[in-house]
């Protein structure tokens, strides 16, 4: 198998923090802020790196798109298993139409035979970026990935969801968006993160690849959410009971 | 201006997500809807939707060809929506992606015909997005926005051949039996997190859940666990839903938790934990050890 599978990752405020909104309501507080691989993408690399081991893949390749610092992201794909990576140098924010012109431009330059990525950001919650993706290059696309198989020349992928679970056969190359049961992603261990610091890391600044980034949303303002009242608490089941009959009134 | 709703009809019945879809692209201007698979019937019966498409050809909503088609559409349209379901956030982000546009997904409130509420990260803030697109891509939370009635319209069916699928084959389908209704759609929801101790334990909340007509959800913390199959899932990564009343049973009320449930109108918390945070959320919480104020409650009920 030669296949070679590209799975792009985001570097986005770590899941465990809370995030604040801006003072001047332009969007979140990220300085200072922990930050870390999209859980989803996380899911995306260990796919990507469990295809190779199983000989279904020859090489994985990471990308971001971002400022300097995003190059910590592409070390954990590299110290998870990736071969190598890419970083994409800008200090802009893109949106999904945006990264998937950068991502098509990155695909075809790689020849990349499947594009393995996470489902949604949790930054922005688009979950989009790879189905935009999957337009643009005119490849299938298997959204919300519980189980992939890869056998001749197709990708079998079980898909989540309303209700169940889907299986559809894509023509490869094709795109893959992980969602959470997809796999368990390893911890990366130390000799492998030492290992990841000598993997290659190519820099590429977005200018040189001639795609349109421009926004098409204007963020008009970020707030937060109106706060819910702590309520009371009941001593008993039958106390519970009787104030959801008569106070509330939905029982 | 013209809206095209993609309406997703479940045994001859519309979604109700689809009937709120549809509510809130009334607000753009006249409604079309296009069904693919069988139901046209059902969709041309709602309220407010002047025209629909109805695609019998394509039947198990595979996002290539429905995307292809709904692009030979969209010239004619100002608006172009979809339920935030599993399907809509399938086929709409293609569909942005050959049109070139940047979809709006998850919108939470319509500000004006260009500019909508929609959250970011977990629900944790809220932002009001302006599109210069000349064709807007959403997907709608159904839970913000009132459905319409399952009847009292009479559109117009028209009925569309279905473009050709090759790079993707439809295998198979399995749907999880159960008479509860929708977690989506259901007035009472009864969720169970990492505190039921395991799978078994969730049948504990069944007898309560029979007697309030309610739907069964569980945290990713509890499906993760293997308690229960993903799509009981409530929360950012799972379904969004705001019933009318919300019970949390042994379930801590992580971030991503209260994300999908946090707009229902009462929320009742059950937690050994007085200080978990779910009840800083919750109406009315019991501090008590789950296995025993839940036969209480049945009992109660």
């Amino acid at each position: 198998m030669t296949m070679k599978v590209l799975v792009p990752v985001k570097r986005v405020v770590d899941y465990n923090v809370k995030v604040r909104v801006a003072a001047d309501g332009s969007g979140v507080e990220t300085q200072g802020v922990k930050m870390s691989m999209n859980p989803f993408d996380e899911i995306a690399v260990e796919e990507a790196v469990r295809l190779r081991e199983k000989g279904a893949a020859k090489e994985v390749v990471a990308v971001t798109i971002g400022a300097q610092a995003a190059q910590d992201v592409l070390r954990t794909a590299m110290a998870m298993g990736a071969d190598r990576a890419i970083l994409v140098r800008t200090d802009d924010t893109l949106e999904p139409r945006a990264v998937a012109n950068v991502l098509k431009a990155i695909a075809t330059r790689e020849e990349a035979g499947l594009i393995c990525m996470g489902k949604q950001a949790i930054d922005d919650d688009m979950n989009a970026t790879g189905q935009i993706l999957a337009a643009k290059l005119g490849w299938p696309q298997g959204t919300f990935a519980s189980a992939v198989t890869v056998a001749d020349g197709r990708v079998e992928v079980a898909r989540e969801i309303d209700g169940g679970t889907e299986v559809v056969s894509l023509m490869l190359p094709a795109v893959i968006t992980a969602d959470l049961r997809l796999n368990e992603p390893r911890y990366a261990s130390l000799p492998n993160i030492m290992k990841a610091r000598k993997k290659p890391l190519e820099t590429i600044e977005i200018d040189s690849l001639g795609v349109d980034t421009a926004s098409r949303l204007t963020v008009v303002s970020v707030a937060e959410p109106s706060e819910r009242k702590e309520g009371v608490k009941v001593n008993s089941a039958a106390e519970l009971v009787e104030k959801l009959k008569t106070e509330a009134k939905v029982i | 201006m013209t809206a095209l709703v993609l309406v997703e009809v479940e045994n001859g019945a519309v979604r109700q997500a689809s009937r709120s879809a549809v509510a809130a692209a009334s607000r753009f201007g006249d409604v079309d809807a296009i069904v693919f698979g069988e139901g046209a019937e059902a969709a041309a019966a709602l309220p407010r939707v002047t025209r629909v498409l109805s695609v019998p050809g394509l039947v198990n909503d595979l996002a290539e060809p429905a995307a292809d088609l709904l692009a030979t559409r969209a010239k004619d349209y100002s608006h172009i929506v979809a339920a935030a379901s599993a399907t809509g956030k399938n086929i709409l982000p293609r569909l942005a992606g050959l049109l070139d546009v940047q979809p709006i997904p998850d919108v939470v409130e319509i500000k004006d015909a260009d500019t909508f509420v929609r959250p970011i990260y977990a629900g944790n803030a809220l932002a009001t997005v302006r599109s210069s697109d000349s064709i807007k891509v959403l997907t709608i939370r159904g839970s913000n926005f009132d459905p319409v009635a399952a009847e009292g319209g009479s559109a117009a069916v028209e009925t569309v051949e279905a473009p050709v699928s090759e790079k993707s084959v439809f295998v198979k389908v399995e749907l999880s039996a159960s008479d509860r209704p929708e977690l989506e759609s259901a007035r009472v929801v009864i969720s169970g997190g990492k505190g039921m101790k395991d799978a078994a334990n969730f049948k504990l909340l069944e007898p309560i859940a029979d007697k309030l007509h309610a739907a069964i959800g569980a945290s990713r913390a509890a499906v993760d666990s293997g308690f229960a199959p993903n799509e009981m899932q409530v929360g950012q990564t799972g379904k969004i839903v705001a019933p009318e009343l919300y019970i949390a049973v042994g379930l801590s009320g992580a971030i991503q938790h209260l994300a999908g449930m946090k707009d229902s109108r009462v929320i009742v918390a059950i937690n050994a934990d007085p200080e978990a945070p779910i009840f800083k959320v919750a109406d009315y919480g019991i501090v008590g050890d789950l296995f025993e104020v839940l036969p209480e409650l049945e009992k109660a009920l």
